[in-house]
């Protein structure tokens, strides 16, 4: 028997050996062009940098996390806060955080609209959602210049109707990425909104009517419960790339109107500042890391009250 | 509830309003930038009737050809090599009792979801910078390997999600019937998961083909992609003819993922 025992192990690690030859192919795949690289970089945070770019070699210093928060002048080596960059990060954050908000505010009707729909319109309604959400990231912030720039149909719309008699210079503003980015990633709120307002039990509603609740109260203290996992991670699907956004500010934005991802460009370009521009991407990884941590954490919460 | 027959319980105020106002804001810009790239002047402001002439200079245009072939290239070497990789992993991470190693690799083939683009950008600039002055070479490697990598997440969901719906007793019967394991996955395994790996082809090839950030970073002299060409075009002057490109591409995009869908649907 112990040597039935002995080839059933056997014969169980061969087996798991054999799934870890499978999976290599695609491990090491991510390994040398995803994964590493973030080691090389981590480790290029604490370089010394260049004078035409890249670092000098073997040389370590903490100047680039240094320069995220702080500068030295150049005469009188005081130290102050670094404005620039400060105001940068503090940009991006609190136009992640509204965009999200604003996602959420349309993306929560519009999710409700389609969970209400007959169950054979639902998928139609589901599928003009996706179909934006596949649609080039690029194009769609191009497309959203064409409708925001001062010869744009938003500005002649308004001048049209009297509202306004000189054009809205949007475009290069902070409401230009704002728009952008609430017009990018609405499907990502939609979406997981939806999944959770599909599966609401209806008979809730109902209970709560027949105890004379008004709609507000339905909303605020049924409905809204219930699909809380979905109000989250819609949240976090939105928040996290806007917080890395690039091509939108880029795009939108112009050259004054930076956020961090524009601003980790800048550090390997014209900057050429490589372990500044390091260090500012790997607190953005950590950021997100937060917000991911966040998110795994109240979904396994919530998946223990209702498994 | 016959006390008040009319009653809607569904019923939010409001809600349907700001529902199709949505729909409007998501289909109004993709709308515009059609619409100008059938426009005949030279510019995107003023409307000059409908013409597909931006369409024909476009196509002529030798910079946009050479891109639309690199983005082809790229998109189907990548999307080919994440299939297999993720087909493989995928075989390797399902119907499994639970072993050391596998939630690893769960977040490690997962892991080019969770990094911003513009971070993995930022990384492979440095490594992949380096390497090109060791070596000397500086082809699209780079850019199909860096593809490659963050297309295995998208290629190996749709694939496990299948395997995961597979029934494992046809390929037991094969193996009781002493067909060798490779046998039994070629006749039996292969055409059962055919569906989950087209549509994992599919997503890979479209996520490559969609690909900005990266490719800007990654790319060497004179490699633009569609998408790297229109972000320079977009940035100097713009005439329809980047309308004329991007209206091209949505049509490519759409009719991929509809046909996704549909493959999606009859799996289903």
């Amino acid at each position: 028997m112990a040597s039935a025992g002995e080839t059933a192990r056997q014969a169980e690690r061969k087996q798991i050996r054999g799934r870890w030859l499978l999976s290599a192919p695609a491990l090491v795949i991510i390994f040398v062009a995803a994964i590493g690289p973030l080691f090389v970089m981590l480790a290029y945070s604490f370089m010394v940098k260049g004078d035409y770019g890249d670092v000098k070699p073997g040389q370590y210093s903490l100047d680039g996390w240094f320069s995220v928060f702080f500068q030295r002048d150049i005469f009188d080596d005081t130290v102050t806060f670094a404005d620039a960059h400060l105001s940068i990060i503090w940009r991006s954050l609190r136009l992640s955080v509204i965009t999200t908000l604003a996602t959420l505010v349309l993306g929560f009707p519009t999710a409700y609209f389609i969970a209400t729909r007959p169950r054979h319109t639902r998928e139609v309604w589901v599928f003009l959602v996706t179909i934006p959400f596949w649609t080039n990231l690029l194009i769609r912030a191009f497309a959203m210049q064409q409708v925001i720039r001062n010869e744009g149909i938003l500005n002649s719309l308004l001048r049209a109707t009297g509202i306004i008699d000189q054009p809205l210079q949007i475009m290069y503003t902070d409401w230009a990425i704002l728009f952008g980015m609430v017009y990018v990633y609405l499907p990502l709120m939609v979406l997981p909104l939806y999944a959770s307002m599909e599966k609401l039990d209806f008979r809730l509603v109902e209970a709560g009517y027949d105890l004379y609740a008004s709609r507000l109260a339905v909303l605020r203290r049924i409905i809204i419960p219930l699909v809380k996992p979905g109000i989250v991670a819609g949240s976090i699907l939105v928040f996290i790339p806007s917080l890395g956004a690039y091509v939108i500010p880029r795009v939108l934005g112009g050259g004054k109107n930076l956020m961090l991802g524009n601003l980790i460009e800048l550090q390997f370009g014209a900057g050429r500042n490589w372990p500044l521009g390091a260090a500012l991407s790997i607190a953005l990884m950590a950021i997100v890391m937060v917000a991911l941590l966040f998110y795994v954490r109240n979904a396994a919460r919530s998946g223990a009250q209702h498994g | 509830m016959a006390s008040r027959p009319h009653f809607d319980i569904r019923r939010q105020p409001g809600f349907v309003a700001i529902a199709l106002f949505t729909f409007a804001v998501l289909y109004l810009p993709i709308a515009t930038l059609v619409a100008y790239a059938f426009n005949a002047s030279d510019s995107v402001t003023v409307w000059g009737g409908l013409s597909l002439r931006w369409f024909v200079e476009a196509s002529r245009n030798a910079a946009v050809q050479d891109a639309a072939w690199r983005s082809f290239v790229i998109a189907t070497s990548a999307a080919t090599v994440a299939t297999i990789a993720a087909t493989m992993a995928a075989i390797a991470t399902t119907r499994t009792p639970p072993y050391r190693g596998l939630g690893f690799k769960y977040a490690f083939i997962n892991q080019p979801l969770m990094v911003p683009e513009i971070v993995t950008a930022v990384a492979l600039l440095i490594v992949f910078s380096r390497i090109k002055v060791w070596t000397g070479y500086s082809g699209l490697g780079y850019l199909i390997l860096a593809h490659t990598a963050f297309c295995i997440p998208f290629a190996y969901l749709p694939i496990r999600a299948r395997l995961e719906s597979m029934d494992s007793s046809l390929e037991r019967a094969a193996a009781d019937l002493y067909a060798t394991p490779w046998r039994a996955f070629r006749r039996v395994t292969l055409p059962l998961l055919r569906p989950g790996i087209i549509a994992g082809f599919m997503l890979a090839f479209v996520i490559s083909l969609d690909d900005v950030v990266i490719t800007e970073f990654v790319k060497s002299g004179g490699q633009d992609t569609l998408p790297t060409y229109m972000l320079g075009q977009i940035r100097r002057e713009v005439t329809p003819e980047v309308n004329a490109i991007a209206t091209a591409f949505l049509a490519l995009s759409v009719l991929l993922v509809t046909v996704f869908f549909v493959i999606n649907r009859k799996k289903a």
